[in-house]
């Protein structure tokens, strides 16, 4: 279920408080995202700002066949873009290793015992104190692979949905996802407290 | 991602299905192979776990509080935009 849906009539008949609602949610994952695509962050808030000026202006021509959210994103990555893109066409490589190869021994079974990140089932990490970490280390993946974990994993949209925001193929997007969860994987052990 | 000629999966090649496992796009064969594989290496295991939890601490990610005067700024814009039409 669609947790904007109820702002859409809302946005529709002009409500502010629905305009600033979808704001809060979203505005902080739109920077993330544009930052990955532009060259400063001024530019990137620009994108922004023009990304929210073309909602306001564009809820009547919205026909709500997507979620408002993977339409928003595709707003402001078509913003972002034209806005003075800083990507390259990069597709994944394949000379990329989701574990250093260094971790497997040469009949590629793991050198090292895996760790459990919690050794007991029932207890769960406690996300608010791995978000600084888990923010830090997307800001250090590749472009690409930040664009896919944002859209999938931050904001949970499909697969179709990241693909067309981001107008990539299913199999790009699935490699560059991988790449991401497996970087960022590779960034939270190093950072987990083994006592 | 990576195809499979020979009947065992070895722990290097199973991490690399991992995301096509999550997102089921493995062959059924491949599938069966990477699950075989998995029951048998608690390694492998555990490093599913890791990715799982990795994708559940990612989504758990709140957007920060706007500022009051961004909010203020915005509502502005909003007004202007509304009222441009």
């Amino acid at each position: 279920m669609d947790p904007d849906a109820d702002l859409l009539d809302r946005l529709r008949r002009g409500d502010e408080d629905a305009f600033v609602t979808l704001v809060g949610r979203y505005q902080q994952p739109m920077l993330r995202l544009a930052r990955s695509m532009v060259p400063s962050q001024a530019v990137a808030e620009e994108a922004v700002q023009d990304t929210w000026m073309g909602v306001v202006r564009g809820l009547d021509r919205f026909e709500g066949r997507s979620s408002i959210k993977t339409w928003l994103f595709q707003i402001l990555v078509h913003r972002a873009r034209s806005a003075g893109s800083r990507e390259q066409s990069q597709s994944p490589r394949d000379g990329d290793y989701s574990v250093d190869p260094s971790s497997f021994g040469a009949d590629g079974q793991w050198a090292e015992p895996v760790q459990q990140w919690v050794e007991d089932s029932e207890s769960r990490l406690d996300a608010a104190t791995w978000f600084p970490v888990i923010a830090a280390a997307l800001d250090e993946l590749p472009a690409r692979q930040r664009q896919v974990v944002i859209l999938r994993d931050l904001e949970g949209l499909t697969n179709d949905e990241a693909c067309a925001a981001l107008d990539v193929s299913a199999g790009n997007q699935r490699i560059l996802l991988h790449r991401g969860r497996a970087k960022l994987r590779q960034i939270l052990d190093a950072k987990m407290d083994r006592n | 991602m990576l195809s499979l000629r020979r009947k065992d999966i070895v722990c290097q090649q199973a991490v690399e299905l991992v995301t096509d496992y999550l997102e089921g796009t493995l062959s059924r064969r491949d599938r069966r192979r990477f699950e075989a594989h998995l029951r048998a290496c608690p390694n492998c295991t555990a490093y599913l776990e890791q990715i799982r939890m990795t994708i559940q601490l990612t989504g758990a990610i709140e957007p920060e509080e706007l500022t009051s005067q961004a909010r203020a700024d915005l509502i502005d814009l909003y007004r202007r935009w509304r009222s441009e039409e």
